[in-house]
């Protein structure tokens, strides 16, 4: 009986995590290919990212405009998600498909994860676009010295800030104007996680914001992993947090489409 | 009334996170990662990113005239009609001049408030004829956006693009007098650029007889852009007439 139940069991995670995988590519297909979600994604915050450059350039520290380079990379998979993922539910919205979507056999949240994940992985390129910019505009050196697990932090970094889109998404699904609170949370998340300046030099009350904020860990690890620290421990509280981030977003979907089920508000917030 | 039907981000629930939270939390990034850089000034970098986020509702609100009108599907009942054009776009552009006034004033005096930095009393009647100008010329820039939507599918694409080369080539974050030439050459000849600088000299303690010439200059851009987008306009309408793809751009 047991191995029964264990087997079902096997199936069933199996089955969720191809949906995922399935329903990621198919997101990251189509989202590559918009103007918005794809092209922009990445030029947007190279915008910011040369800004930054030019003035750490300005203030004539090399270790500074180096360390500069890397966390402005990181600021791209913010903004890959930030705006994007606000707004996902309602363009589904738009496009007609929600209902159906919420009305599909499998969990509406193994639905919506994809669509954010898709994000993140566009935020990796950001991350990628932005640090050959600066090494073939600013011809900044970024010698780093764990490659692959720099490569590891990153990708860690964009599930984390996925999962915290995914809770941005559900959360903003009765906001009619979302993308005006993503665009919101775009210079808040780049000042407070520190991907640029050190949360220390922030105000006293923002540094418990920043712990409880994944990119907050996924940044500190990027940074270790590129300059020779220890990024394990950030990797760690990165995936932790990642994974509340995940389970709050999913608790939240169940309680939000309830109510708009008994309310019939899916359509008409 | 049509910039209203258009521009649905006079909603608060719009309003207040784009033209509110989006300009004071820039001026806060920028203004840190000045600290941490060891450049600029709190002053510098609060009246480059405040005067800067007027380009938001210009560019957007130009560029949502055309797209948002296609939106609509009644671009061709507009471009149909016998109304003139010069007054039609015009008439849509005071309330952006006045959207990208209100929301540089209220983000330099938020930022102000949050960063301790003290701004004259006195600069205060001129800093807002700055405002104004430099609100105006992006405004002139919007107009050549709202042209290109004739043209170009993707207007926020677009009008973000166009915000990102100012925030670079506009003196915005680094003084034009630290860009490399070739930058800071582009820059001269872009809105916001002469405004800026006319405003941090403004609240650094400058006469109007010192920044009138840069006003001057900023305010003659400005015209220039507007000309411009009008003639693309006017262009892009008969060719889009010419060529049946007025909806389908």
């Amino acid at each position: 009986m047991s191995t029964a139940i264990v087997r079902v069991w096997g199936a069933q995670v199996r089955s969720s995590l191809r949906l995922l995988a399935v329903g990621w590519w198919l997101q990251l297909k189509m989202r590559s290919r918009s103007a918005f979600d794809g092209i922009l994604a990445i030029v947007y915050p190279m915008f910011f990212a040369t800004s930054v450059l030019l003035m750490y350039r300005q203030g004539g520290s090399t270790s500074a405009l180096v360390g500069a380079a890397v966390g402005a990379s990181v600021l791209g998979v913010w903004s890959a998600v930030a705006t994007t993922a606000s707004t996902s539910l309602q363009q589904e919205r738009r496009l007609g498909t929600l209902e159906l979507l919420v009305a599909a056999p499998r969990p509406f949240a193994l639905l919506v994860v994809p669509m954010t994940l898709a994000m993140g992985t566009i935020g990796l390129y950001s991350l990628l676009a932005t640090l050959l910019w600066g090494r073939f505009a600013f011809g900044i050196p970024v010698s780093l010295e764990h490659p692959v697990v720099f490569l590891l932090a990153s990708v860690v970094t964009a599930i984390g800030v996925s999962l915290m889109g995914f809770l941005l998404a559900v959360s903003a699904v009765r906001y009619r104007g979302a993308w005006a609170l993503g665009t919101a949370f775009e210079f808040p998340v780049w000042l407070i996680c520190g991907f640029l300046v050190p949360v220390a030099a922030l105000p006293d009350w923002v540094a418990p914001i920043s712990w409880v904020l994944p990119p907050t860990w996924g940044a500190a690890a990027i940074r270790n992993a590129a300059f020779g620290g220890s990024p394990w421990g950030d990797i760690a509280l990165c995936l932790l947090l990642s994974l509340a981030y995940g389970v709050i977003g999913m608790w939240l979907c169940g309680r939000l489409l309830t109510s708009a089920r008994t309310n019939a508000t899916l359509a008409l917030t | 009334m049509s910039y209203r039907a258009l521009f649905g981000w006079l909603s608060p629930w719009i309003l207040i996170p784009t033209f509110i939270v989006e300009p004071v939390f820039q001026i806060l990034f920028f203004a840190y990662v000045g600290r941490d850089a060891g450049v600029g000034s709190d002053t510098f970098f609060l009246v480059g990113n405040a005067i800067q986020f007027a380009s938001i509702p210009c560019l957007f609100a130009m560029g949502n005239t055309i797209s948002g009108e296609r939106y609509s599907q009644t671009l061709s009942l507009l471009l149909v009609s016998p109304a003139r054009r010069i007054p039609l776009f015009l008439g849509r552009a005071l309330p952006v001049i006045v959207n990208g006034l209100m929301c540089s004033l209220i983000a330099l005096g938020l930022g102000a408030l949050i960063l301790g930095v003290s701004i004259p009393m006195g600069s205060l009647p001129l800093l807002v004829v700055v405002v104004a100008v430099s609100a105006f010329s992006c405004t002139g820039l919007g107009l050549v956006a709202a042209a290109l939507a004739l043209r170009v599918r993707e207007t926020a694409v677009l009008s973000n693009l166009v915000m990102g080369v100012l925030l670079i080539f506009c003196g915005v974050n680094v003084a034009l007098t630290a860009l490399p030439s070739w930058m800071a050459a582009v820059g001269r000849v872009l809105p916001l650029t002469h405004g800026i600088e006319a405003a941090r000299a403004l609240v650094g303690g400058a006469s109007w007889s010192r920044v009138a010439t840069l006003v001057t200059d900023e305010a003659a851009i400005g015209v220039v852009y507007l000309l411009i987008g009008l003639g693309m306009l006017k262009w892009f309408e008969v060719e889009s007439r010419r060529s049946a793809t007025l909806d389908i751009a």
